[in-house]
């Protein structure tokens, strides 16, 4: 039995304790926000946060969550008005949208961390999210207005 | 006269200028088994103190310049991946405490141990050599400098250097590190036998290769 809090709901899991988080996430508590890429951490779109840092749900055994809190697209805000999501929405950043939750996770963290990050620190935190429709220009975009909105 | 000869052996070829001298048999220490390290024992013959610990250093570095090693003891700001120490992807970067930027650090991607089905490696405290740390690129002899000198070795002692060798986890991963990737020659232990008979020789380093003019 593993104790997690997802989203601010504690879940005793009886899971083997090297399932990957994003199974447990997706298969297990039907929170398919967070998607499956690559499965090897190469692509970012599994980003989730683990207290405070960012990981990669799809290498992430779940016994690394016990007793921390994990925080998914799904519980980014009570009602998805995030400024990240806001300006997500405003400047249209999704093409077909796969990569986004991810996307949007990474730079939520690094928004709390560095609240006026430079475009050097917005690509050095990004350059683990690919995104395949080649958004990366609108993404830097509305990171940027997130950004300025908590100004 | 001289200029003429070497040329004149240049057209007509080396057999016509005598034979290659033999290189003197100096060396009393046996070649390596393929991905093994020698033991302390195969250099006892070296009676000189001084060269004794720069032979056992120079076996030792064959671990230390392995990409298993220098491929997180990078010149640069970024780690290196795999037997041909290409470029890390992601794009990660050292960062300011050597485990990577917000949003891309070390270990949100590398646990404590490698994952067998993503190829993941893992070992505990996973992190990029500081950057005064540097191998990638040295010689036996600038890298024996190097570990000898506090400013550029997390200020230890050679003996700390020995304890380090031998019992650091994340150095033990360079002999089991998983998927294809070829583990560094010998063990950690035999590798740790090597560094304490350096340090026991003196720990003199090796000489710098000589530079061709």
């Amino acid at each position: 039995m593993i104790e997690v809090e997802i989203n601010g709901q504690k879940h005793q899991l009886e899971v083997a304790p090297d399932m990957p988080l994003l199974w447990v996430l997706r298969d297990v508590l039907g929170l398919t926000g967070t998607k499956y890429g690559c499965g090897q951490a190469l692509c970012g779109a599994c980003t989730v946060h683990l207290d405070e840092r960012v990981v990669r749900a799809c290498v992430t055994p779940v016994s690394r969550a016990a007793s921390k809190r994990v925080t998914t697209i799904e519980g980014l805000s009570a009602k998805g008005d995030h400024p990240l999501q806001k300006a997500w929405v405003e400047l249209g950043v999704p093409q077909c949208g796969f990569c986004q939750s991810g996307q949007i996770m990474t730079a939520a963290a690094l928004l709390k961390k560095k609240p006026r990050p430079t475009e050097a620190e917005i690509d050095q935190s990004m350059a683990g999210n690919l995104c395949r429709c080649g958004t990366y220009t609108r993404i830097r975009a509305a990171i940027k207005q997130a950004s300025e909105e908590g100004r | 006269m001289r200029l003429l000869t070497i040329v004149g052996c240049g057209l007509v070829g080396v057999a016509a200028c005598g034979p290659t001298p033999p290189v003197p048999q100096t060396a009393p220490v046996p070649p390596p088994p393929e991905g093994a390290l020698r033991t302390p024992a195969s250099f006892a013959s070296i009676e000189a103190p001084d060269a004794r610990a720069a032979a056992l250093f120079v076996e030792a570095s064959r671990v230390m310049l392995h990409p298993r090693c220098t491929n997180c003891h990078p010149a640069g700001d970024a780690p290196r991946i795999g037997d041909d120490a290409r470029p890390h992807l992601p794009e990660v970067v050292r960062g300011p405490d050597d485990e990577g930027v917000v949003g891309l650090r070390c270990d949100g991607c590398h646990q404590e141990q490698n994952l067998e089905l993503a190829r993941v490696p893992g070992a505990p405290h996973w992190h990029l050599a500081p950057r005064e740390m540097a191998w990638e690129g040295l010689d036996p002899a600038a890298l024996c400098a190097q570990i000898k000198d506090p400013a550029r070795n997390g200020d230890k002692t050679v003996a700390q250097i020995v304890e380090h060798a031998g019992h650091d986890a994340l150095v033990a991963w360079g002999w089991d590190p998983g998927a294809d990737r070829a583990p560094a020659p010998g063990s950690q232990a035999e590798y740790a036998a090597l560094m304490q008979a350096w340090a026991e020789a003196g720990a003199a380093c090796p000489e710098p290769p000589k530079e061709t003019p």
